[in-house]
């Protein structure tokens, strides 16, 4: 019975998952855009696993940062700590795990130019399985993803 | 009929009496008229107090230049690349669903990241705000004192490659227009929450 729910269920995920697009998926990739001369900048993306086996999120390189690492932020009381995320950030098999602002995100350093709205920037992302990904980030305004942006009260 | 006059009180007693009674209005009024910072004792007193920084504009900013206007500090550094553009969005957006009132509302971004924050660096930051927001800096030692007055949390987290990043406390501390403490917005407090403070703290 549980042998053939089992594998009714993956055969149903399997069913499901994007025809050839890698068992990796990154859905809304987007980039804060900065200041002139900033040294830092965030990344965010949906980032899915539609294969069997967990994959981990490493990190990635870009032409305009000097290195890009995944960070977790979290509240601590009322203090921000941010971290690297050691040994990669875990998306389960058939999961998803969300790169937005106030949670983990993509810590860009060294960052070689600004990050100007609505240019676009390839990072190739390292997973742990899946290898390098490369997936273009558009740049968008400082208050995307934020909520709140149509002035009403 | 006179008998309360029956035993005169002595000679001495009177100049006694006037050093008591002036004694007494002193303390009075130094009660009234000390730093309210430096009482230390009420709630209302526990956040804020003196400091002197500069703008990113290179004016010097006080605790008193600030007075005559309400003001939104919030603390960060221009690498922190989440929660302060966030926590500044917010603040600004806040700002505008105030409409005129709130005009008079100052926000205000201290650096705690004297040694990589230029005034100019936190000049072309803050321009990336749909709002004005008074961005300061100062010494090590200037910085240290608001951060004391405020209580601020501030530690350096060294990270691979030679960098650091700054662990800091990220509330929003609401200060009247005397520069007296008036509230705090949290973290992650609901819009509604923190709107409602801020027309308080403006008055509309």
């Amino acid at each position: 019975m549980k042998i053939h729910a089992s594998i009714a269920c993956l055969s149903a995920i399997l069913a499901s998952a994007p025809a050839l697009a890698g068992p990796v998926s990154v859905d809304s990739p987007w980039l804060r855009e900065t200041a002139p001369g900033a040294k830092a900048g965030g990344g965010y993306a949906l980032i899915r696993n539609t294969g069997k086996t967990e994959d981990r999120l490493l990190g990635g390189r870009t032409s305009v940062a000097a290195s890009v690492d995944v960070h977790s932020m979290a509240m601590d009381g009322n203090i921000m700590r941010m971290r690297p995320v050691s040994g990669g950030l875990a998306i389960s098999p058939g999961g998803s795990v969300a790169l937005k602002p106030g949670g983990y995100h993509l810590m860009l350093m060294g960052l070689k130019q600004p990050l100007k709205r609505g240019e676009t920037v390839t990072i190739t992302l390292r997973f742990a399985k899946a290898g390098e990904v490369p997936v273009r980030f558009r740049v968008e305004p400082i208050d995307h993803q934020l909520g709140g942006g149509h002035d009403q009260h | 009929m006179t008998s309360t006059e029956r035993r005169p009180a002595p000679r001495w007693l009177r100049p006694v009496l006037w050093l008591a009674i002036l004694l007494l209005l002193g303390g009075l009024a130094a009660a009234a008229l000390w730093p309210r910072d430096e009482a230390a004792g009420g709630y209302s007193d526990a956040f804020g107090g003196a400091f002197e920084l500069v703008d990113q504009n290179g004016r010097t900013v006080t605790d008193r230049s600030l007075k005559g206007q309400p003001f939104a500090i919030f603390f960060g550094f221009t690498r922190c690349p989440d929660i302060c553009p966030t926590t500044l969005q917010r603040m600004s957006r806040l700002k505008r669903q105030l409409g005129p009132a709130g005009e008079k509302l100052r926000l205000v971004f201290v650096s705690l990241d004297p040694e990589r924050d230029s005034r100019k660096l936190i000049g072309d930051y803050l321009s990336l705000f749909p709002v004005p927001i008074t961005g300061l800096t100062g010494t090590p030692q200037q910085l240290a004192r608001i951060i004391e007055a405020y209580h601020v949390y501030r530690e350096k987290v060294p990270i691979e490659g030679g960098d650091y990043l700054i662990d800091h406390t990220a509330t929003v501390f609401l200060m009247d227009a005397d520069g007296r403490f008036f509230g705090a917005l949290a973290h992650g407090e609901a819009d509604d929450t923190s709107f409602a403070k801020l027309r308080r703290l403006v008055g509309a």
